[in-house]
């Protein structure tokens, strides 16, 4: 267990220090933001309304960034190799990995989107529930990237392949995700909140030992 | 059943079969498809209808095509039969393009029907992530330049994917609801009359074999481009 902590530690450190992930991703979050009133126009009205499918968007986006270096840097450098000697399991690496990921760009996405939602101008009742939105649905994000990140890990340049594949999967938790938004400013109860803990719930139990599996593999030959 | 999957018995056995099955295809194509125009034009859809008899059997082996691949990952991860992976792997192209098939058909009916080429409903939703589905499996296998890693990691992800599909399905649905209901598989029987359901039966049975014809002829050629390759490195050496 301590060497799980320590694990996770690690990269969580890695990723806040000077050239760390945790930072790029929460500017990359806001940017694209930011981006899509100058794209879509300023109407308050509108604005109000798309404010939850942007944020949630972005949020999808900002968590495939710091994906591809998830296992390919501890790969590449012969990290990883030490880490599957040392007493945690592939699992426990696999779990503290993306407990990482969750911890340095889900996490801190969370806490800014109310800024966000406020330049958005989402009104002020539907504040809570993107972010309760955000904090339950940016682990399934972190869960099924890992899995992806793992099985792309042999490839040179698998961050380019990542959207393809980890997109299509998220679907779901950006449909529940926006839509408990969306259900709560219609007033109305349709339980996209509990379908979108659901599915985040699955994807977070699974995640490590898919992504343990492909680690595996990968570190077979 | 794995008695088959030793790749010389296969070729054997696949090499006898096949001529037979691409004929019964054949014919079935050409029952379906005389089926199709003679069928009257439906009273509310007119002439269009006729699109159905090409797009749902599609839209069918597209579905039946990822549940054959989801399998035989399975059985390459589980049982690791090099025959079922190269199944699997020949299996991916075929579901796109019965994916984009379907996908370009429903909309060819939507614009006459719906007045669109595209709605965003739930249906045509799903099978666009179907498409991206099949696409992103295609992508990492090629991507990924050892075989048996491509394989294991093309394995996982099916598998993913076969998991997901339904609940990208059931969000989808629960997302937007247009698209009209189940009118063929439903309680209570089919509410299609009986002269649009034989040809969509025809067709889809052809559809089916089609599948299995162009399967069968892909994992030969890969069994034996294996083969030239293993010879050619033979003389090499």
């Amino acid at each position: 267990m301590s060497a799980f902590v320590a694990l996770l530690a690690r990269d969580v450190r890695l990723a806040t220090r000077a050239g760390g992930s945790a930072m790029l991703a929460l500017a990359f979050f806001a940017a694209v933001a930011t981006l899509v009133p100058f794209g879509i126009g300023s109407e308050p009205k509108l604005l109000a309304r798309v404010a939850a499918g942007i944020v949630w968007i972005a949020a999808v986006l900002a968590g495939l960034l710091a994906l591809d270096r998830l296992f390919q840097a501890d790969y590449e450098d012969g990290s990883l190799d030490l880490l599957a000697l040392s007493p945690v399991s592939f699992e426990g690496i696999a779990a503290a990995k993306i407990a990482a990921h969750w911890l340095t760009t889900g996490l801190p996405l969370t806490i800014l989107s109310p800024l966000l939602a406020l330049l958005l101008n989402l009104p002020t009742k539907a504040y809570i529930t993107l972010f309760v939105s955000l904090l339950v649905g940016t682990s399934a994000i972190s869960a099924i990237g890992g899995v992806a990140a793992a099985l792309t890990l042999s490839i040179r340049r698998g961050g380019l392949l990542l959207p393809l594949l980890v997109l299509p999967l998220l679907t779901p938790a950006l449909i529940f995700g926006a839509g408990a938004v969306l259900a709560k400013l219609d007033r109305i109860e349709n339980g996209a909140i509990w379908f979108l803990a659901a599915f985040s719930a699955v994807a977070v139990l699974l995640s490590p030992f898919l992504t343990a599996a492909a680690l595996r593999f990968n570190l077979a030959e | 059943m794995f008695a088959y999957a030793n790749p010389k018995r296969f070729m054997e056995l696949s090499g006898r079969v096949l001529p037979w099955l691409a004929g019964v295809t054949a014919i079935l194509f050409a029952v379906g498809l005389y089926l199709s125009f003679a069928a009257p034009p439906d009273y509310q859809q007119g002439d269009t209808v006729r699109i159905m008899f090409i797009h749902v059997p599609a839209a069918w082996v597209a579905m039946m095509a990822y549940g054959f691949l989801a399998l035989a990952s399975l059985i390459s991860l589980v049982n690791r039969h090099p025959l079922a992976d190269v199944a699997a792997k020949q299996a991916a192209p075929l579901g796109a393009m019965f994916t984009a098939l379907a996908l370009v058909t429903g909309s060819l009916w939507g614009r006459p029907m719906w007045g669109a080429y595209w709605v965003w409903d739930g249906r045509l939703t799903s099978f666009l992530l179907l498409l991206f589905l099949y696409l992103g499996y295609i992508a990492l296998r090629n991507a990924i330049e050892s075989e048996t890693r491509a394989a294991k990691a093309a394995a996982i992800l099916a598998l993913i994917g076969v998991v997901n599909l339904p609940i990208i399905e059931f969000s989808v649905q629960w997302w937007t609801t247009l698209h009209q209901g189940e009118s063929i598989f439903r309680a209570g029987g089919p509410t299609i009359a009986a002269v649009f359901l034989w040809p969509l039966f025809a067709m889809a049975a052809a559809y089916t074999l089609l599948f299995f014809t162009l399967l069968i002829v892909r994992i030969r050629t890969d069994i034996l481009e294996r083969r030239a390759r293993a010879l050619t490195m033979g003389h090499a050496a």
